[in-house]
């Protein structure tokens, strides 16, 4: 099912890549990608650029084939088991880059997909803490925002699940040197928290987005410099792969066609 | 020696209002739902449930047994949010301590070896810590004085979990690639119930599979619960795969009160574990 018009890559391939960016020069340490495109754009990271990744089947395995998100199952190449108890082990020997969404997402990185409303009283219950608190402190952490809205990135998040840089630097040198929140990727653009006290940094737009866009659909003053590029095109290669990744087009659910 | 081959409803003889109790398994996976039902259709009340939430929290929520609940998430996994526990938590019915999955984790490993924390930094700077006093922080005793999370044991009165295979002695076999933390469970409680989609005798229970899959000694048990499909409508391959139809059912069953009287009077009120089959085709 491409929908590839004249050979065009789509806004959600470009999402893809974005995705894939965030592990270059990862090396050998856990790459796990939580979600629909963070998994075909963590598999295709591997395939294309950083071969010593070491990934899981989102369950138990950890295998060293690519396999399609969807369609029929293909045989798995196991290295090793990882049961949830054995996820914890890695995370916390700082060995993962993890890529998780977020409900809301404030410019200091901190990360709400909890329960929005007051504290303890959920107007809308939502996953709750899931591995956010832990992941955010001991292992490199990016996020993956298909909507960019007023309603994800806003200037105060309900309920702090994930750690931002403001509150991990508040908390002990250890937590100082170590967390590492790399980028926030979204169907507009990719972000970084490199401005001053680290600060949400718009890095660049996918083609067709202007950067007054992403301003209006962030409900913060984002640093932007004053050139702004345009997230780098797939490859060929890489077009084909993401096919291969995702037969279905499951992407397209995350990230529609403009 | 010692039989310990009981009903669902006797594990609910076993259990009081407001207890606290720990059942295993992770999201929809390997639920031990034949007890979930028994002691959904019992009397108890004021439960504080600590669990690696899925169905099992959202039903004990729909049918008004819990007031608290300890948990990182609670989920169906193909869909992501659990019905009844989210009404429940809107609707203010029950109180939660927000953990995450790891901090969880060590609670059940404090609890089981006896101590009442495991220093961890996992919560710090998060709303787990700096909005729940009941979290507390320790200094390190060493030269790095460096502050950690005191992570509570979290202190079972009884856990229940879900096996593939056991014996009449207790013995428990899981046959899926996770164990999740049901060893932990019934090491965290000092009385702790199985039920198991089969129960063989011990030779050949010894005999069946490799001896890493045995997981749950004897030593940790008190009761063992023979329940074909015990654990549906929730995952347990690979004796069978989660019922994804039927748990878009019991999804759409939480929609408003005329739904879940619907649901409920179909498959809780049909009666114990053995009719729950028959209605369901099992």
């Amino acid at each position: 099912m491409s929908q590839i018009s004249g050979g065009q890559p789509s806004r959600a391939d470009y999402c893809v890549i974005g995705v894939a960016e965030c592990f270059r020069g990862d090396g050998e340490i856990m790459a796990n990608p939580i979600g629909t495109t963070p998994a075909i754009g963590g598999r295709l990271a591997r395939e294309m650029f950083e071969p010593d990744l070491v990934m899981t089947d989102g369950e138990a395995l950890l295998v060293a084939n690519a396999l399609p998100i969807s369609g029929d199952p293909v045989d798995k190449v196991v290295e090793a088991w990882n049961p949830y108890r054995k996820m914890f082990d890695v995370v916390w020997s700082g060995r993962r880059h993890v890529m998780m969404g977020a409900s809301q997402l404030d410019p200091y990185g901190n990360q709400n997909f909890a329960y929005i409303g007051e504290w303890g009283k959920p107007k809308a219950q939502l996953l709750g803490m899931r591995g956010a608190p832990g992941n955010t402190i001991q292992n490199t952490t990016s996020y993956w925002i298909p909507n960019h809205s007023v309603k994800v990135f806003v200037p105060k998040v309900d309920v702090v699940s994930g750690v931002g840089y403001d509150r991990g630097s508040a908390v002990s040198e250890w937590v100082r040197e170590h967390q590492e929140l790399r980028y926030v990727v979204t169907n507009l653009g990719i972000l970084d928290f490199g401005g001053p006290d680290h600060r949400m940094r718009l890095v660049s737009v996918h083609p067709g987005v202007s950067v007054d866009e992403v301003v209006a659909a962030t409900g913060f003053d984002l640093v932007i410099d004053s050139d702004v590029p345009f997230t780098r095109d797939p490859t060929p290669t890489e077009l084909t792969l993401i096919e291969f990744l995702d037969p279905d087009g499951m992407r397209f659910g995350e990230v529609p066609n403009q | 020696m010692v039989d310990k081959r009981i009903t669902e409803e006797d594990v609910v003889s076993e259990l009081r209002d407001g207890m606290t109790i720990g059942i295993g398994g992770w999201g929809s996976r390997r639920k031990p739902m034949s007890i979930v039902r028994a002691i959904a259709n019992s009397d108890l009340k004021d439960l504080t449930l600590v669990s690696y939430g899925g169905p099992d929290v959202g039903i004990l929520c729909a049918t008004g047994k819990v007031k608290h609940v300890v948990y990182a998430f609670v989920s169906l996994d193909s869909i992501a949010l659990e019905p009844h526990f989210r009404t429940a938590r809107q609707q203010g019915k029950v109180t939660t301590l927000e953990l995450d999955e790891g901090l969880f984790l060590l609670g059940l490993q404090a609890a089981a070896w006896r101590v009442p924390f495991l220093p961890t930094r996992v919560g710090l700077g998060s709303d787990v810590v700096e909005r729940q006093p009941e979290i507390r922080l320790v200094t390190s005793p060493y030269d790095d004085g460096e502050e950690f999370v005191a992570a509570p044991a979290l202190n079972l009165d009884v856990a229940i979990v879900h096996m593939h295979r056991g014996d009449a002695r207790g013995n428990g076999q899981y046959l899926n690639v996770d164990p999740y933390m049901d060893d932990l469970m019934v090491q965290a409680a000092p009385k702790a119930f199985m039920s198991v989609e089969k129960v063989l005798d011990s030779d050949e229970l010894k005999s069946n599979g490799a001896p890493q899959t045995q997981l749950l000694s004897r030593l940790w048990t008190h009761g063992v619960v023979e329940a074909p499909f015990g654990a549906h409508f929730t995952e347990c391959v690979p004796d069978y795969p989660r019922d994804e139809a039927f748990q878009r059912e019991y999804t759409a069953g939480a929609k408003d009160a005329d739904a879940w009287a619907g649901w409920k009077a179909k498959y809780l009120d049909c009666g114990d574990h053995a009719e729950y089959r028959k209605v369901v085709g099992l």
